[in-house]
């Protein structure tokens, strides 16, 4: 592998997460100011003004750095817009983190934000480049796309369409027992097997329950050099790896790719258990936040991720050892996706965000015992051409 | 008279869909009739239907070496102002040199085609959809079908032109204003009057010119349906030929009944053609031994027997009568022009590339090879007439489709290459992991104005 890594080179002293949620009342300005000012007033010792540099993520709510300078009215400091799909929040992150490690700024903050529902639609929404009007992105939906796992899976793995479906059921009704545990979630309140299995069809098998939400949020994370770290708070979270795919998005037009993995996502989490030194992943990861936007694709990340093995996880996933208190490890404690709806750019900086209280104690009804190591994932694109992010983060150095 | 290239290969084009009179009359209250008329779907215009004709008409190879001109014929152009014809050439991925014309607006634009075709030599494409007002005569006996003649110097025709004899006269018998959706006509006892002695006239020349007195068949074509049967009555067939239950197919209406009859016919039989629409065209063929090695692959009357009914509200909300709710996504983008032009032989002619190093197949095509990296070393991978066989697949409720829910299929290609396409004339129950699909050119949309032509995987009929 290529990279090198930078374990305990940085680390998270604070962090800032608005409720996610259909934010009518707040622009995407307001959602900013309520991240940055939240994270700012948990450490008391910085104010915006401290902070060297700023990478914002957002993929459809401005361009530019001036999307965070302007309503911060930040005085002429370097801010940098990134997109990269549904990894934008984390790879605003990554970013800023590599800035620190580098040595070129001191504090530095990650801050991710999306305003979705002022589109008028209930999905995503993307503006496309213009073209010539073939590719099938241009009018499968996102649903449509990942429901094409679905009869893959069972038909390599033989599984029976009925259990398939009932591991579906599990995923979202595990996030969503989850997120009702969790005060900043968009959907607050458990929904019954009978009902998610039930639920209307929107593409393939996949019904409204089985896709994530749309909503508007906004996320932050300031970073500083490790050893600084309890200069700004006594409980900082330390990163361990970051990795980044793009994948050569050739399993849309290559037969070998048989719709049953990301193997985007195996190279990513391969690379940042590297740079992290995780070599059971089951084992020592504790909790794991990962892009849950539709119920298969949890099912299918599970062994990408090396925490089930091929062809598995739609068991492991029913028998309830990703559920909180299972016996392997806690798969979105926060409700995930599923829960929080996907501010694409928020997302990310959310996902940290859990393991930021977890670490810290603080996530209340969802509080894991003694978590150690924990993992981030994001998915962006679709199943034969999409780009992954994994990052680990620590509670302790070494 | 100019020297005659022969006719060198034929064939038709029927779209999957039927509407049944009785349908019709249930849905409108009116006395149920017995039959049908054929359909195209939603998402085929004229245009579309003569690639489909045109493809089968050069299945054989019969049209190697001719120099790709084409005339199309249709009363219902996709564009106006926009040569239609300049797609079925691209579509046919016949490269850049070659002639493509419309013959548009009017019925008798099909047997212009035709006629045009055997003076020059070239392909004849011949397609219609017909439209009427809710309840009309015209909705419930046109059809929406095509045709394919190619005529050349070929050594072996499988039929020659022996006489042709042409009537023109100025009279109001069915008219329509551009943009219209339906045709008016005058008293039908008028036009009636007025073709009759034009039919007679140029059939009899036709023939006499052919030096024959009488066909062995006769295939009539004409808007009015009393000239239509008076024209058979005067000049009876010795064969009577099946045609297919189309329906009045208008500037393509001649030539799917040429192609049933040629279906049928035997070696050196006569073939006189009468077209009666604003005048009256006689053609006489004479078939040769060649014709039975060269049939249409696909029979008029097979494509007539694997129908599938529609709904008359489903008719109509395909002809753009109803406007239904469209799922709530936004209308996607219009093609744009250069990337278009750019992708030319990919969006029409489907033509993807086949690493030189390594043999891997990619489509769309690229420069780089995804399996061993190479750059720039490319071939042309034409998969428009490849099987393939379906990897996996989904029916999208939710994206926007003119007929939702749109189905969409991994395609994987008998002989190399993936690709993701919608299936066309399909429903959910069609679909399964390994079903066979084979390639159709189709309209994905229309947006601003501008049709977004591609290809769609379509189940394969008897599953060969």
């Amino acid at each position: 592998m290529a990279s090198n890594g930078i374990r305990d080179r940085v680390a998270i002293v604070g962090m800032g997460c608005t409720p996610f949620g259909e934010h009518w009342d707040r622009s995407t300005d307001d959602l900013l100011i309520d991240a940055t000012e939240q994270c700012f007033a948990s450490t008391p010792s910085i104010t915006a003004a401290d902070v060297d540099a700023y990478w914002l993520g957002t993929m459809s709510s401005g361009q530019s750095g001036l999307v965070l300078s302007r309503p911060l009215r930040l005085d002429y400091k370097p801010v940098t817009r990134v997109e990269n799909f549904c990894a934008t929040g984390s790879e605003a992150f990554r970013n800023a983190c590599y800035a620190v490690a580098s040595g070129a700024y001191d504090r530095v903050m990650a801050v991710g934000v999306e305003k979705l529902k002022d589109s008028g639609y209930s999905g995503l929404v993307r503006s496309n480049s213009p073209s010539d009007g073939t590719a099938p992105e241009n009018s499968l939906t996102a649903p449509a796309a990942f429901s094409l796992l679905d009869p893959a899976y069972c038909k390599k793995y033989d599984v029976d369409p009925a259990d398939m479906r009932e591991a579906m059921t599990h995923v979202a009704w595990k996030n969503h027992a989850n997120g009702a545990k969790n005060p900043r979630a968009q959907f607050r309140k458990e929904v019954p097997k009978e009902k998610i299995a039930s639920s209307p069809i929107v593409a393939g098998r996949l019904g409204v329950f089985d896709c994530s939400g749309v909503s508007d949020g906004s996320a932050c994370a300031l970073i500083v050099r490790a050893e600084e770290a309890l200069d700004y708070t006594d409980r900082p979270m330390y990163v361990k790896g970051v990795a980044m795919v793009a994948g050569p998005a050739s399993g849309t037009i290559d037969p070998a790719y048989d719709y049953t993995t990301f193997p985007e996502v195996a190279h990513c989490a391969a690379d940042a258990y590297r740079q992290a030194g995780v070599t059971d992943p089951r084992t020592e990861i504790s909790l794991a936040e990962v892009h849950d936007c539709f119920t298969p694709t949890e099912i299918v990340l599970m062994e990408d991720l090396g925490f089930s093995e091929r062809g598995a996880s739609w068991h492991d996933v029913l028998e309830g050892r990703f559920d909180l208190g299972g016996d392997l490890l806690a798969v979105n404690p926060d409700g995930g996706l599923k829960s929080f709806g996907h501010p694409v750019g928020a997302s990310g900086l959310r996902m940290l965000f859990e393991n930021w209280l977890q670490f810290r104690g603080e996530a209340g009804e969802r509080q894991l015992d003694d978590p150690r190591l924990g993992l981030t994932h994001n998915l962006g694109g679709r199943p034969g051409t999409c780009v992954s992010f994994v990052a680990i983060v620590g509670r302790e150095l070494g | 008279m100019t020297p005659m290239n022969g006719l060198l290969a034929y064939g038709a084009y029927i779209p999957r869909h039927r509407l049944q009179h009785a349908e019709l009359g249930a849905a409108l209250g009116t006395r149920p009739a017995p039959g049908s008329r054929s359909v195209a779907s939603y998402d085929e215009d004229t245009t579309s239907l003569g690639v489909e004709a045109a493809r089968r008409a050069l299945a054989h190879g019969g049209g190697d070496g001719w120099d790709g001109f084409i005339y199309f014929a249709t009363t219902a152009p996709a564009y106006a102002d926009k040569t239609n014809a300049t797609a079925i050439h691209a579509a046919l991925d016949l490269g850049h040199r070659g002639f493509a014309v419309d013959l548009a607006g009017a019925a008798r634009g099909g047997v212009g085609a035709l006629r045009a075709a055997m003076t020059t030599g070239g392909l004849a494409v011949l397609a219609d959809i017909r439209t009427g007002r809710p309840g009309s005569a015209d909705e419930r006996d046109g059809g929406d079908a095509a045709a394919a003649f190619l005529f050349g110097e070929g050594a072996e025709p499988i039929a020659v032109p022996i006489g042709q004899a042409a009537a023109t006269a100025e009279f109001l018998d069915r008219w329509r204003a551009p943009g219209e959706a339906a045709s008016s006509g005058w008293e039908e006892r008028f036009g009636f009057e007025s073709y009759l002695p034009l039919v007679k006239d140029a059939g009899a020349r036709a023939l006499e010119r052919a030096g024959i007195e009488q066909a062995d068949r006769v295939i009539v074509s004409s808007p009015s349906a009393r000239t239509a049967a008076a024209a058979a009555k005067a000049f009876p067939a010795r064969i009577p030929s099946e045609l297919p239950a189309v329906g009045y197919a208008g500037a393509a209406d001649l030539g799917v009944k040429l192609a049933a009859a040629l279906d049928q016919a035997e070696p050196d039989e006569t073939l006189l053609l009468i077209s009666a629409a604003d005048g009256c065209d006689a053609v006489v063929l004479r078939t040769t031994a060649a014709l039975p090695r060269c049939r249409a692959t696909e029979p008029a009357s097979t494509q007539s027997a694997a129908a599938r009914d529609v709904a008359y509200a489903t008719f109509l909300t395909w002809r753009g009568v109803i406007e239904r709710e469209a799922p709530r996504r936004p209308e996607p983008d219009r093609p744009a022009a250069p990337a278009s032009a750019r992708s030319e032989s990919w969006k029409f002619g489907f033509v993807g590339s086949r690493c030189t190093e390594c043999g891997r197949v990619h489509a769309p095509p690229t420069r780089v090879c995804s399996g061993c990296h190479a750059v720039d070393h490319m071939e042309r991978a034409p998969l428009a007439d490849k099987a393939g066989t379906i990897a996996t697949y989904t029916v999208d409720r939710l994206a926007f489709s003119p007929s939702p829910p749109m189905i969409d299929a991994v395609v994987d290609f008998d002989g190399g290459g993936r690709c993701t396409l919608e299936l066309a004339d399909a429903v959910p129950e069609d679909v399964e992991i390994g079903t066979r699909v084979e390639m159709t050119f189709r309209r994905l949309y229309t947006t601003g104005g501008v049709h977004n032509y591609f290809w769609k995987a379509r189940p394969v009929r008897n599953g060969q």
